[in-house]
């Protein structure tokens, strides 16, 4: 492992000696799953509406970079100003270089996982600009200087009365209540006031419609219209898979998304914008602005099996129903995207030789996959990352950079063995007599014996059972 | 950056000619078989929109200015923000009584009034395309006449809804009305006050938009 | 491209014969789990073909990113199956491995075809058990409350969903008292237990406390590394619950 690897195991473990943690995750995530399942009740609907969502990303896919030069063409036929970014660097130079011409010093943001992978927020302020993220949950966890933990729900990790600790003691008005209308209420009247001066305003996209140069977000609070359309300036930032061909595979992927996110027939708002202020009209920027960011996504592209991770359209429902994800949180994962998608995106986007061991952060178990409303096979992609972490080639980056001689030569050995009846019939036979002999403190068995009981080793194998017992071979 | 613009395609296209991707076909028969008959369309819009705090108040083609009226002066409403050159805006002028809560016209840009439009407005009222009863949606386009932040800004969204302009699904509303051959600058759908749930999951309503959304339905 | 994540069985008729693909762990820590699947076969008047040669599905490897040492195990199964037989494995998971994993690991390999071909071949015992041979057990055993625990991979690799409850609930004087999280991971996942122990302890913990509020004396599953982590933890923590194979159980019930 490289000096600037990520280390998953040693965060995860101090977030699972945090109770107070481990219950608000718990608590959240098996109400979110109850609540889910309400939403797909209907078995025939989910199968027909899943379907129907995986095709209109796979159609969008199939297609990206034509669809990519359309919605640039008619973006810019409405007014969007469309820029091209390769790397998150180039999207904080575009975005910087947009708030030096209009002499920008407050900027308000709306919900952008995006810009969340971008740093945005720690690069502007660098620069003197102050950016403010309006979104409740984002607003609570930059106040507490931390980063969200997940990407819906960005400070679920916390309870109300940390977060009433937390306001009294960052905002100066500030009276401590526990009451969540009037913490909810105090928010409001601080952050009306920055959008009402705020000089640009950023937001995320949910979708990019090809067809109508239309930009879709999707909220609950309002923030998100407010950012788009009070500040004279909007700078959208989105991923390049964010595009869809035709303006009705929208509802689809809405419904889908909404109802596995926060289990909701559809969010209190849903903002479809097509161009800047045009003549007469009295409100809106004057300005739109779209930065489309690669950031490693083209490679994504690239192969085949791995493509499949852009179909995403974060709902987070994957992070709700994963059984580690629950138990460690967030912040455990150390990125902009945690849980199941995070762990088959960050070590694609990032690199393995930094993000090698989150797609070992994983049972397998397929939760994830049973409920991604765009059937992304995460678990699928997740070994073959797990393939690449210790096999040198050129699909991911980083890709050999966790390989280890000893941990090869056990699995040749054990391959050798397992691959010939006779090594393997000695081998299991040997373990069946001497097996049980074995110290609980050998390595792996340590790992194993903390919590639980050595395995023991029967005194004959099945394959002895069944010649004894006369059980055909052929 | 047209270097990375070009950059990005191209690599795009040689990774997606090396593979192409056949995707499956899109049957939207899950959504066009989203039917609700007239009756219960309405039903299950004031069901689904009243299940997260959204107000109904019925009335007629002849009454609802002044019904409109009598509803706001009970709640204790100041001021109604309204667009003057709508034909809704038009009757509200001709028909609103002396003594009310004060009218005031989104007249000029918001420029001109934007410290009193988050400081001073109390309620709004626009119109609406219509209502779907899939999800408990308003669809609301915002037009010169009657600006984006109409509904947005004040701590009460009024939206007229006439009970004929009801959908099945967002998709039927899109496709029937041919939504794709001209967006306008803004298109919404508002299914509700302003809420949130980023405290401990605890549903709170008016966090940054309104507060408070009523319905008024025109029979 | 599509990716359901559960395979599907075809219907087929009862056969007059069934390989038996025991499992490694089977054969190593649980014998007579592996034995009792293939009594409760042959009590159903199935021939019961075990083939010496097996060993192991693969799956450790695959799942540790070391995929020419799975085909390599992978392919030296190939042989042993030459029958049309279905093949019967008790265990979701080496099921699920061969079912659906296989004909991605063997792709563009000279003996897909074959792989595919014994791939589509392979039952998870209770599947086999309810849809195939459609038996109806009779229990023998005095009273007593159990709790299942439903496997990941049986559930959603192998689409195993109400057959081992079904067979469960066959027996009179079985009181069967579901978890409150079934369905949810137990933390073993192969290496994953031993390369992220903490995390597994606090899945497992969570797994023994569902366990324990049901107040059964046993925890029935299908899968062995399931049934490794949940028992070794149940014993580590001494709780008076023992974890039981579901093949086990039944052979216990039925004719034990």
């Amino acid at each position: 492992m490289g000096e600037s690897s990520i280390n998953f195991a040693k965060a995860s473990s101090a977030a699972l000696q945090d109770q107070q943690l481990r219950g608000n995750f718990r608590r959240a995530m098996d109400g979110l799953m109850s609540k889910r399942a309400v939403q797909f009740a209907d078995t025939a609907e989910w199968n027909g509406v899943r379907a129907l969502g995986a095709s209109v990303r796979l159609r969008a896919l199939s297609k990206l970079p034509e669809l990519l030069e359309k919605l640039e063409a008619n973006c810019t036929k409405n007014g969007i100003q469309v820029h091209w970014a390769s790397t998150t660097d180039e999207a904080n130079a575009i975005v910087l270089s947009i708030m030096q011409r209009v002499n920008a010093k407050l900027v308000v943001k709306g919900k952008s996982m995006v810009s969340e992978e971008m740093h945005l927020n720690a690069f502007l302020e660098k620069r003197g600009i102050e950016c403010l993220e309006s979104d409740l949950g984002e607003y609570i966890v930059q106040l507490d200087e931390a980063m969200p933990s997940h990407i819906i729900m960005p400070a679920i990790h916390m309870n109300t009365k940390q977060i009433a600790h937390l306001f009294k003691q960052k905002i100066k008005e500030a009276e401590y209540t526990e009451d969540v209308a009037q913490l909810t209420d105090l928010a409001r009247r601080v952050l009306r006031k920055k959008f009402a001066t705020a000089d640009v305003g950023i937001s995320g996209v949910n979708m990019a419609v090809a067809e109508t140069g239309t930009l879709c977000l999707v909220e609950n609070e309002g923030n998100g219209r407010m950012s788009t359309t009070v500040p004279p300036v909007h700078i959208a930032v989105m991923g390049l898979e964010k595009v869809v061909e035709k303006l009705e595979d929208v509802p689809p992927v809405i419904s889908l998304l909404t109802r596995s996110a926060t289990a909701q027939p559809i969010t209190t708002y849903v903002n479809m914008i097509s161009s800047p202020r045009k003549a007469g009209e009295k409100d809106g920027p004057d300005e739109i602005h779209l930065v489309i960011l690669d950031n490693g996504r083209s490679g994504i592209y690239a192969d085949e099996e791995l493509r499949n991770t852009l179909r995403c359209i974060r709902c987070g429902a994957c992070m709700n129903h994963c059984p580690v994800y629950t138990k460690v949180g967030g912040h455990a994962y150390q990125a902009p995207y945690p849980g199941p998608i995070g762990s088959i995106l960050m070590p694609q986007v990032e690199g393995l030789e930094k993000r090698g061991e989150l797609p070992h952060a994983c049972t397998m178990c397929n939760a994830c996959v049973e409920i991604c409303p765009v059937k992304i096979p995460i678990v699928e992609i997740m070994g073959r990352l797990r393939s690449e972490a210790v096999h040198p080639g050129d699909a991911v980056r980083g890709a050999g950079s966790h390989a280890s001689k000893a941990e090869a030569m056990v699995w040749k050995g054990w391959s050798m063995t397992y691959a010939s009846p006779l090594a393997y019939q000695f081998a299991t036979a040997l373990l069946a007599k001497l097996g049980n002999a074995a110290p609980a403190s050998l390595p792996l068995l340590k790992e194993w014996t903390n919590v639980r009981a050595k395995p023991r080793f029967a005194n004959r194998t099945l394959h002895a059972l069944a010649r004894e017992k006369g059980i055909p071979d052929v | 950056m047209s270097e990375s613009r070009n950059a990005i395609l191209g690599k795009l296209r040689a990774g997606r000619d090396a593979h192409p991707l056949t995707p499956p076909e899109s049957d939207f028969a899950v959504l066009r078989n989203k039917r609700w008959d007239g009756a219960e369309r309405l039903e299950r819009i004031k069901r689904m929109m009243e299940a997260v705090h959204t107000e109904f108040l019925e009335t007629t083609e002849a009454d609802w200015p002044t019904d409109v009226q009598a509803f706001l002066k009970a709640q204790g409403t100041r001021n109604l923000l309204f667009g003057p050159a709508t034909e809704a805006g038009g009757r509200l002028s001709a028909e609103w009584a002396e003594g009310g809560p004060e009218l005031i016209p989104y007249a000029d840009r918001v420029e001109t009034f934007k410290e009193r439009l988050f400081d001073g407005i109390d309620a709004g009222i626009t119109t609406t395309l219509g209502a779907i009863a899939d999800t408990g949606s308003l669809i609301v386009w915002p037009t010169p006449e009657e600006p984006r932040l109409m509904s947005l800004v004040p701590h009460m969204h009024l939206a007229l809804l006439r009970a004929d302009a009801l959908y099945d699904t967002f998709w039927q509303a899109m496709t029937e009305n041919r939504w794709a051959d001209g967006m306008p600058t803004n298109a919404l759908l508002i299914s509700g006050p302003s809420k949130t749930a980023d405290i401990e999951q605890t549903l709170a309503y008016g966090v940054h938009g309104p507060k408070r959304l009523v319905v008024v339905v025109i029979r | 491209m599509s990716h359901d994540g559960t395979i599907s069985r075809p219907a087929i008729e009862r056969p007059e014969s069934v390989y038996f693909f025991g499992t490694c762990l089977v054969d190593l820590f649980y014998p007579d789990a592996g034995m009792a699947g293939m009594e409760l076969l042959k009590a159903q008047g199935v021939r019961v073909v075990f083939p010496q040669g097996q060993s192991c599905c693969g799956q450790p490897a695959y799942n540790s990113g070391y995929r020419e040492e799975a085909l390599k195990v992978a392919r030296a199964q190939l042989d042993y199956f030459p029958g049309d037989w279905p093949i019967v494995v008790p265990s979701g998971s080496c099921a699920g491995m061969m079912s659906k994993h296989w004909p991605d690991l063997f792709k563009g390999e000279p003996d897909e075809a074959r792989a595919r071909q014994v791939a589509s071949r392979v039952w998870e015992l209770t599947q086999f058990l309810v849809q195939v041979l459609k038996v109806k057990f009779e229990d023998q055993g005095p009273p007593v409350k159990i709790t299942w625990h439903a496997s990941c991979h049986a559930q959603r690799e192998m689409g195993v969903t109400d057959e081992p409850k079904t067979l469960l609930r066959q027996l009179a004087n079985v009181e069967l008292v579901e978890l409150q999280r079934e369905k949810e991971c137990c933390g073993f996942g192969g290496t994953f237990a031993v390369r992220h122990p903490e995390i597994s302890a606090a899945m497992v913990g969570d797994k023994v406390a569902d366990i324990e509020n049901t107040g059964a004396k046993a925890v029935v599953s299908g899968d062995c590394g399931c049934l490794m982590n949940i028992s070794g933890a149940l014993e580590a923590g001494q709780k008076p619950v023992r974890g039981v194979h579901i093949a086990q159980f039944l052979k216990e019930r039925t004719h034990g």
